[in-house]
């Protein structure tokens, strides 16, 4: 019938790039990063504000001498000084070697752990369960057989770290593996990925979100095991950050003491926000963050 | 830089299975998904696969790609073809962007980086995608993201093209729009394509000819040409007439399980 009208009907380029400006309009509105730097900063300055005058609130109470707990005034007076001293960026440099050594060896031993865990069922049915137990674990329990194996060395550091931080990180790889979207696999094998180069080209980067995650948890508790073991396993021949505190409470400087705390805290608040970062800098490439599908 | 050339490797794009038969499970639990199927499909044409659920119409898509293996039968495809799979999701790499996605199999195969470049832009203008290549796949539309996925397999030169209900979940309009950007690539580049969709409809405006499986176990049951010219319109009365046709059929196949 009106078969010369029906057919031949080519879509024009116009029409089709039409269609694409249509469907994806306003998927990209993003607040001004003034903005957006703003609403994330000031609830954590007040949180801080509200914090310090809770402090100096029970300081005025008298609750408390000022030489078991000093005010903010004194310690923050003190962490200047401090932090133009010698002794805590020497200090700092060899914690956080420490705290780089140990977390490195615990992130190697955490993927080798986590990778052969995924993938072998044998390994998994027999210590799958294990990993997660050893997590339940207080790295400050661990120092007693620790310094019975390596004596007050760094050695017993390193070996409570690690014990802390690497089955954070073996489950999140163990997490990241099984969790891959069998889609994705079907997709890469495909597209020519066997092997080592399905790890390589789908596996591990749809598994990385998960590995973050694991990071971030693994350095948590690497930071807390590596602060036990400071304060326990003090050398006396390199004062680190946790031997500091332990002498500041056997000298009695309690300004000192909270000085060293607040630098104990912002270190392990500076690295998270750091794995932070990273975790929603992936989160964001992905589209996880504002679920736009897929 | 030199070598931006479409034509596949090989020549040959033909497809054929031997009485291919799938059994999923063992024992009492064993389910045949396929029995028997024989059919061949020859270099350049379009094959339309339709059932009902539990035809295995995934399952064959997934025997001719590889992905998965015969229990009996034989599959025959070229010398070194490799076929090509789209599915229903786009299956898009999400930390990758669109031209990082289509550049996959191109890497995959060792092809060095100028050439590979210039493929991913060939292959992005042929999908009408060239402006986007920067882009994320969240950040397309569904029927955007089937396009990179339809480039990211061109990418693999094959003669052979195996799409599992691609355009499932686009909506009407954008699927019309891919049907014909389809059936120009298609054309284009002589491929073979076997498509697999419940949509009879789709299948009549798309196929040389339709094949139509039964369900549990997944036997041919009907065949049939479409003799309608191209290019054709999904709302053509030729094109109503033959998927009146092939419903009635499926219909009847429906039923056969109610009783």
């Amino acid at each position: 019938m009106a078969s010369d009208t029906l057919a031949g009907a080519p879509r024009s380029d116009a029409e089709i790039s039409g269609l694409d400006a249509l469907e994806i309009a306003g998927r990209e509105k993003v607040p001004s990063r003034v903005r957006r730097v703003w609403s994330a900063t000031w609830p954590k300055l007040a949180a801080l504000a509200l914090a310090i005058a809770l402090w100096q609130a029970v300081v005025w109470s008298g609750w408390k001498d000022p030489w078991a707990l000093p005010g903010p005034v004194p310690v923050f007076a003190d962490l200047g000084h401090y932090a133009l001293s010698s002794a805590l960026w020497e200090g700092l440099a060899t914690t956080a070697r420490r705290a780089a050594v140990g977390f490195a060896a615990a992130v190697a031993v955490g993927l080798l752990l986590g990778l052969a865990v995924a993938r072998v069922k044998v390994l998994r049915a027999a210590i799958g369960s294990m990993i997660t137990a050893l997590q339940t674990m207080p790295s400050i329990a661990w120092f007693p057989l620790a310094i019975l194996l390596f004596e007050l060395s760094e050695q017993a550091i390193f070996f409570v770290v690690v014990l802390g931080a690497a089955p954070s990180v073996a489950n999140g790889v163990i997490h990241g593996v099984d969790y891959v979207p069998p889609l994705l696999v079907r997709a890469g094998r495909n597209l020519g990925a066997r092997g080592l180069n399905l790890y390589r080209y789908v596996v591990a980067p749809a598994a990385l979100p998960a590995i973050v995650a694991g990071l971030k948890q693994g350095w948590a508790f690497a930071w807390r095991s590596l602060m036990a073991g400071e304060l326990l396993v003090v050398i006396a021949s390199r004062t680190s950050i946790g031997a500091q505190l332990t002498y500041a409470r056997e000298l009695s400087d309690p300004v000192r003491l909270m000085a060293i705390m607040i630098v104990i805290l912002v270190v392990g608040i500076v690295v998270d926000a750091a794995f932070g970062a990273a975790d929603k800098a992936i989160r964001r490439r992905w589209g996880v963050l504002d679920q736009a599908g897929n | 830089m030199t070598s931006t050339t479409t034509t596949p490797r090989s020549a040959t794009g033909s497809v054929a299975l031997r009485g291919v038969t799938k059994v999923y499970g063992q024992g009492d639990q064993a389910v045949l998904a396929l029995d028997r199927v024989s059919l061949d499909v020859a270099p350049g044409e379009f094959v339309c696969l339709v059932g009902a659920s539990g035809c295995g119409k995934s399952t064959l898509l997934n025997l001719v790609a590889g992905l998965d293996r015969v229990s009996g039968g034989r599959i025959d495809l070229g010398e070194g073809v490799n076929p090509g799979l789209m599915f229903q999701e786009s299956a898009l790499f999400p930390w990758l962007t669109v031209e990082g996605n289509v550049e996959v199999p191109l890497k995959l195969r060792g092809l060095p980086r100028a050439e590979r470049r210039a493929r991913v832009a060939e292959l992005l203008r042929t999908v009408h995608l060239s402006e986007f290549g920067r882009k994320r796949p969240h950040q397309l539309s569904g029927g955007m993201r089937q396009r990179v996925a339809l480039a990211r397999t061109l990418a693999l030169d094959t003669p052979v093209l195996l799409m599992d209900e691609p355009f499932g979940a686009l909506d009407a309009m954008t699927r019309d729009i891919l049907h014909d950007e389809l059936e120009r690539i298609w054309s284009e580049r002589k491929l073979t394509v076997i498509f697999v969709t419940h949509n009879v409809r789709e299948a009549a405006r798309l196929a040389d000819r339709i094949i139509l499986l039964s369900s549990r176990p997944g036997r041919i049951i009907y065949s049939t040409e479409v003799d309608v010219p191209r290019p054709r319109r999904i709302d053509s009365p030729e094109i109503a007439a033959i998927a009146a046709e092939v419903t009635d059929r499926l219909r009847t196949e429906v039923g056969r399980h109610g009783q």
